[in-house]
């Protein structure tokens, strides 16, 4: 029993401030237990965190690396600061691992050498594609708001380029950047002075409308969906259509369950019921298809495909 | 609008065409072909530029229309078209070689890298910098690209990286990057609720909820009002409704090298364009004469009453 041959799943970077021995026994796990191909580390989110997990670095890519993994680096997607753009160009500038670029910042100095182009990057369309390949770019990851007949018809221009695609199937979507960082303005403080509160919500921060509804999930500079994006039931159709990478994004559950409910999705052990029973079990939810459908990215949409 | 931002003494008015090739696709807002055509002769006769926006992102499917825009711009006669999309730049740049591009604010170039890609693969000779630095950081910056720099002195307040949010489409299922309009009025709505309150709501969503005596504004996510665990009371998560009004920075941003203004007023009424861009264009000149410009007050024109000098005084705003 295996999945299509060419479809795999990664695991995209960890969004959220989690401690460092938490990040290390994540990648533990995942590199010793869960059926993923790729795995994508790295701050991606917030300069300020990086000092935290940089000295594990070394040793989680080697772990990842001994259980059977591809690990690329993912760049930062806001790069203001001097010590920001450092990092950049010189993650994008060295050649001993695959690099994800989420800042222009990075596509100047990575030139001509194979990589890789983040969903913030926004590869909307064929020609950006093109252009960004014909400078050394093999893999997209598109952007969380792509709809599925936009993600086709880019998957269909991509496989005679030998070019890959890429779209996240799970965890909450993301949706926004600034310069100010929310988690610390929620509790009274600026950027430089957070204390890094973000820390105590290893999935973000809840924001409710007056009405009542959870809306929103704030981490740091980012702003997320509340809910859980679930392509489970869309997963064939992706196949179909040329995109064979399905990105599932890190969150504070048991995520090599996650990674085998998409596993055995993808092989056909189990239909997208089962699988989003499977992830409500979790306690995951509520869950999102939305955007992959041309509709407000909150909705859930059960209608059959035509 | 155009012909009132022209009176007004601007150098250059951006247009766009009314549908989903520019950031501010808006029910009767931008131009047919034809106005297009008459605006820029009118402008031209007035020695003003008038640049072309095509700065959403082209979706795969939809990219013959900002084709289609690009030729009609070029037909036209504009002085410059501004671009987000790195396909849609690289269409121009290989289509209409001598036509100039400016960076567009939409492709969230932050940084001289960045920037200078964006000179380098497409030749763009003017990059409009995100509402999200200090003045510090354009001086710096300026320093390092190699190509003109614009600033906005007025109007919204984006706090988000523009180009790089999907909050709209989250909650109407509009796509600000794909289709040009961040809160569209379509999927505005006013409630009143039993108290003589209104509440403000974009889709299903409450964004803001007003007294019966204040006067409810325009519900955008990102100046919306919401409840979190961490505190009492419902607050304004991102930003309070409030206008950038950079009157009184002039002086330091020309300093710091800034080579063009950015007024908003696509959105805006006649009378808006006319005063604020009479407004800037009196201190601008006062200052280039070595004078120090006498002080204008604009709060009338601003989002709420509220003016802010937002990201660009220091740091701390973040």
């Amino acid at each position: 029993m295996s999945i299509t041959p060419l479809a795999k799943l990664t695991l995209g970077p960890i969004l959220f401030h989690w401690d460092a021995a938490a990040k290390c026994d994540f990648y533990a796990r995942i590199a010793d237990e869960c059926p993923i191909d790729t795995v994508y580390i790295g701050e991606v989110v917030c300069s300020k965190r990086t000092p935290f997990f940089e000295r594990h670095l070394p040793e989680v890519i080697e772990r990842l690396e001994r259980g059977g993994k591809t690990v690329v680096l993912s760049t930062l997607a806001e790069v203001v600061l001097p010590r920001e753009r450092k990092m950049t160009t010189e993650l994008c500038a060295q050649s001993d691992y695959l690099v994800e670029v989420n800042n222009g910042a990075g596509l100047g100095p990575i030139a001509g050498r194979p990589h890789r182009i983040g969903p913030t990057l926004n590869v909307y369309n064929v020609q950006s594609m093109v252009h960004l390949a014909s400078r050394g770019a093999d893999h997209f990851t598109l952007p969380a708001e792509i709809p599925g007949n936009v993600a086709a018809l880019i998957g269909a221009a991509a496989r005679p380029i030998g070019v890959g695609i890429e779209v996240q199937v799970f965890g909450r979507a993301p949706l926004a950047l600034s310069a100010r960082c929310f988690h610390a303005r929620a509790h009274g403080r600026s950027k430089d002075d957070c204390r890094f509160v973000c820390e105590a919500d290893p999935d973000g921060l809840q924001l409710s409308t007056l009405s009542g509804g959870p809306f929103l999930a704030i981490n740091g500079i980012q702003t997320l969906s509340w809910g859980y994006v679930n392509l489970g039931a869309e997963l064939d159709a992706m196949c179909a259509a040329g995109i064979c990478y399905f990105r599932l994004m890190p969150h504070r559950t048991d995520m090599v369950t996650v990674a085998k409910i998409f596993f055995d999705r993808l092989a056909g052990l189990s239909s997208p019921d089962e699988a989003g029973a499977c992830l409500s079990a979790l306690g995951l939810g509520p869950f999102e298809n939305g955007f992959w459908h041309g509709r407000a990215g909150h909705l859930y949409h059960t209608e059959p495909e035509h | 609008m155009l012909r009132a931002a022209v009176e007004a003494g601007a150098d250059a008015v951006y247009c766009g065409f009314q549908n989903a090739t520019n950031a501010r696709n808006f029910a009767g807002l931008n131009f047919t072909p034809k106005e297009l055509q008459d605006g820029v002769a009118y402008a031209h006769t007035r020695g003003t530029k008038v640049l072309l926006a095509l700065n959403s992102f082209a979706s795969e499917g939809r990219f013959e229309l900002w084709k289609h825009a690009a030729e009609c711009g070029a037909d036209c006669g504009v002085d410059a078209f501004i671009v987000a999309d790195i396909g849609v730049a690289s269409h121009l740049a290989n289509q209409l070689p001598q036509q100039r591009l400016h960076l567009s604010v939409q492709a969230a170039a932050s940084n001289p890298e960045a920037i200078n890609f964006y000179c380098r693969e497409f030749g763009i000779a003017r990059a409009v910098l995100p509402r999200l630095l200090t003045i510090t950081e354009i001086r710096n910056l300026k320093n390092e690209v190699d190509c003109e720099i614009e600033t906005f002195v007025f109007g919204n307040h984006g706090l988000m990286v523009e180009g790089r949010c999907s909050l709209t489409n989250y909650a109407v299922g509009v796509s600000t990057n794909m289709d040009g309009a961040c809160s569209p009025a379509s999927h505005v709505r006013y409630e009143r609720d039993a108290t003589g309150g209104m509440t403000a709501n974009l889709g299903d969503h409450v964004i803001d909820c007003f007294a019966p005596c204040d006067q409810a504004g325009y519900p955008t996510i990102c100046k919306g009002r919401y409840r979190t665990p961490v505190r009492e009371e419902p607050y304004y998560a991102f930003e309070e409704p409030v206008s950038i009004n950079l009157m009184d920075m002039l002086p330091e941003l020309i300093g710091a090298g800034v080579d063009a203004f950015k007024i908003e007023g696509r959105q805006r009424s006649r009378t808006y364009a006319g005063q604020v861009v009479g407004a800037f264009r009196k201190a601008i000149d006062a200052i280039l004469a070595g004078q120090s410009p006498n002080p204008i007050d604009l709060i009338g024109l601003t989002e709420g009453h509220k003016q802010t000098q937002g990201a660009f005084l220091t740091k701390k705003w973040r």
